[in-house]
């Protein structure tokens, strides 16, 4: 796609580039031609300011004028030989584009024996490779532990990878897909299909009561039939389903907060949570591999 | 123009004293909160957990209050000091100058107070909101008319070259304050900006990298061009150098913004004529510090007893080495390493605290004792300490960061034989802890220094009184 939305923007930019460039060099070049002849002895304009501010007629230090003048010439080369004048492409041919994609090609090419060997393999016999988990945790370090943590326990709103409790699935086929695709998690707001602020209170505490926490009993029997709106999506028991995403709230795992005020919030609220896709990032060996090490973590 | 009653026979200095003072005032405070925040990046925990005090609200405001308090009352109060004497002309307009000291310590005051209340339009240098951005622009238009008005009643014939900088400074400053800030209010004290993506960005560094090359460099090559031959009582060194570099550094200036977004979305001749522009820089830049240094030959003898001329000698040569140093910075190639790690962030600083900081107290130190009738600062011994304690601390502070910098941006790129990352972000940020520790204590020597600077200014300003300067018969030859 093209930089500019019309071809006057190219020339424009050329000339004013090139005539800024040549002006430099023609100020620098009349400066230096210019005699100053001193009618004052003491070699200054003769201007003076405030009683005794003056200037001297010094020429231009010569070594200072062939250093900008190597930096003119050195603009131009470069300028000559790189994209910079409008849509002159430059002698190399170079964009950082291009450069980028042949440094990413030729690392993926040293690097395909090494990989290829682990793509052949399962991922439970490369959860136990010692060397594929090692490049599978520094794969972890740089790209998941930013949110999952540096132990892969996660924190509120990031979930813990280590504690075999999966919202989307734990096969390795299914932590495979959520690295390369990412995943969208949504709950919609469900306070007003609940009933009013009691009966989501209720619901609340029959939701805190699958899980065996602390909660209200009353209450809670009161919220089971008001249940029925969450059953659709966390199922009749409140087991989740990994194939929606829709977490299991019987197992005392609390992604977005435990207790009652929490929950509460989350029946009004609702929530869409994110993880970023990372297919762009990697190979599909190097997720392989960095899904086995993820595997791993639960199923040592 | 020609009555001879006693207010016109005398300057306007009167503006300048309140603007020297709060220079002064404000450079505690930029700085204390620049230490505060220094302290942050060593123990986090100095944040207290309070929105208010967290690190990214404090930057900005140790941004703005280094750069528009502390430098800016220096710009308003030499700049008025110079125009007047060197058109030997009182300030045109009194009124006008009173209302950009008020106006411009009200802006201060609104930033002082917004930016930790999280209120941001997210731009570096230019963040705050869209009602103090219009104040901003009515102080600088009455800034312009109070300057351009003294020129044009100057009773001199040359405009003398310090004012051409002033001059230059003043109006880019305003051209890139209005077209950076240019925003869609929502609310108030909430706006969005005008452009969009790299557009945005764009925008936004050519502001940036001119805030650097006309706030901070052109304005206080002004306050050089000044108060240097005036302390070293030496002519300036070649006229002829600087038409060629003021013309060469105000031009080029304005190209080199893109090397702050080198191998980013902006289209890749973009970033080649902002690496281009940015080495023609070098020379134009150094035609400053030539002039200035080379002022200084047949004086030489006075830095042995002069702290006041080694401030600004001193500055030069920071001046120098920062021009230098970042022109090869936006060199791709080193910027590839440099940017994004504390090495811009240390070469930022020896510009700010060797050359703004060292010339701006140089100059404040020979105003101030002659805006209040006396011969010399309340103690020279003072000012040699506060020289030594800023020289050490900014040694100290831009070593840390030099070395901190260029570790964590070679740990960034070390790569392993199977193509992962040899560290891990995390472990960089570990291995610079010890320096940022060098950069606190360098940082505090270097307040501890201003602080003095306060203290010796109050004993000067107390113990003389607001003295009134006769404006002196023009010299035959001008």
């Amino acid at each position: 796609m093209s930089d500019f939305t019309s071809n006057f923007w190219p020339i424009f930019i050329t000339t004013i580039s090139l005539l800024g460039i040549f002006g430099c060099a023609l100020l620098l070049w009349l400066t230096s031609k210019i005699k100053i002849t001193s009618t004052n002895a003491d070699n200054t304009s003769g201007h003076v300011w405030d009683e005794d501010l003056r200037e001297m007629n010094n020429p231009l230090p010569r070594w200072w004028v062939w250093m900008f003048t190597i930096t003119i010439f050195f603009a131009l080369f470069y300028l000559a030989a790189y994209p910079g004048l409008g849509s002159y492409a430059g002698k190399f041919g170079w964009t950082q584009a291009n450069q980028y994609e042949k440094e990413m090609a030729d690392a993926n090419k040293a690097l395909e024996p090494l990989y290829s060997k682990f793509a052949a393999m399962p991922t439970e016999e490369l959860a136990s490779n010692k060397e594929a988990k090692a490049i599978g945790e520094r794969l972890f370090m740089n790209n998941c532990a930013q949110c999952h943590g540096s132990d892969a326990k996660g924190s509120r709103g990031f979930p813990n990878l280590t504690d075999n409790d999966w919202i989307h699935g734990g096969s390795p086929a299914k932590i495979q897909e959520t690295i390369t695709g990412g995943r969208i998690g949504m709950m919609p707001p469900m306070a007003a299909v609940v009933g009013n602020a009691e009966d989501v209170k209720n619901v609340a505490n029959y939701v805190l009561s699958l899980s065996g926490s602390m909660h209200d009993s009353g209450r809670a029997g009161l919220g089971k039939e008001k249940f029925v709106a969450c059953a659709a999506c966390h199922g009749p028991e409140g087991k989740g389903n990994q194939d929606i995403g829709a977490p299991n709230l019987s197992d005392n795992i609390w992604l977005h907060g435990a207790g009652e005020a929490a929950i509460i919030k989350r029946i009004n609220e609702g929530k869409t949570n994110q993880m970023p896709a990372q297919g762009a990032k990697f190979t599909p060996a190097q997720i392989h591999v960095l899904a086995a090490y993820v595997w791993g973590l639960s199923n040592n | 123009m020609q009555d001879q009653n006693i207010e016109s026979s005398t300057y306007n200095d009167a503006v300048i004293r309140q603007f020297s003072i709060m220079a002064v005032v404000w450079g505690v405070v930029g700085m204390l909160v620049g230490v505060i925040i220094a302290a942050q990046l060593v123990w986090p925990e100095l944040n207290l957990g309070l929105p208010w005090t967290s690190f990214g609200r404090l930057r900005p405001l140790h941004t703005n209050a280094v750069i528009f308090a502390f430098g800016g009352c220096t710009l308003f109060a030499t700049s008025y000091y110079v125009v007047q004497r060197t058109c030997q002309v009182k300030l045109f307009c009194g009124k006008l100058a009173s209302f950009t000291f008020w106006g411009w310590q009200l802006v201060i005051l609104a930033a002082a107070i917004s930016l930790p209340l999280g209120y941001t339009q997210g731009k570096e240098y230019a963040e705050l909101e869209w009602p103090i951005d219009l104040l901003i622009a009515v102080v600088w238009v009455s800034y312009a008319v109070v300057f351009f008005g003294t020129i044009a009643r100057r009773k001199v014939k040359h405009i003398y070259v310090a004012n051409w900088f002033f001059g230059a400074f003043i109006l880019t400053v305003a051209l890139l304050h209005i077209v950076n800030s240019a925003a869609i209010p929502a609310s108030f004290m909430k706006s969005y900006s005008a452009y969009a993506g790299v557009q945005d960005a764009m925008v936004q560094w050519w502001y940036g990298h001119n805030a650097v090359g006309f706030f901070l460099t052109a304005g206080f090559l002004g306050i050089m061009y000044y108060f240097v031959p005036k302390q070293a009582g030496r002519p300036v060194y070649s006229y002829s150098l600087s038409v060629v570099h003021f013309w060469a550094l105000i031009f080029t200036y304005m190209w080199a913004g893109p090397h702050h977004l080198h191998y980013t979305a902006l289209p890749d001749w973009t970033q080649s004529l902002g690496m281009a522009f940015s080495l023609i820089l070098l020379a134009p830049s150094w035609g400053g510090m030539i002039n200035g240094i080379m002022t200084m030959s047949g004086a030489w003898h006075k830095l042995r007893t002069d702290p006041i001329l080694r401030f600004m000698i001193v500055s030069l040569s920071f001046y120098g080495m920062s021009t230098f140093e970042g022109p090869m910075m936006a060199i791709k190639t080193v910027n590839s390493l440099s940017h994004y790690t504390d090495w811009t962030v240390g070469h930022v600083h020896s510009g700010a605290l060797g050359w703004v900081g060292l010339v701006s107290m140089g100059a404040l130190y020979y105003m101030v004792p002659r805006l209040f009738g006396q011969k010399q600062m309340h103690s020279m011994k003072a000012i040699e300490l506060h020289f030594w304690l800023a020289t050490i601390g900014i040694v100290l502070y831009i070593s840390a960061l030099w070395i901190s910098g260029v570790m964590e941006g070679l740990m960034w790129r070390a790569i392993n034989t199977d193509g992962t990352l040899t560290y891990t972000f995390v472990e960089s940020v570990k291995a610079k802890h010890p320096y940022y520790i060098i950069r606190l204590l360098g940082g505090l020597l270097y307040l501890s220094g201003m602080t003095i600077m306060l203290w010796n200014v109050i004993k000067t300003a107390t113990s003389g009184k607001a003295a009134t300067a006769t404006i002196p018969a023009v010299a035959a030859h001008a």
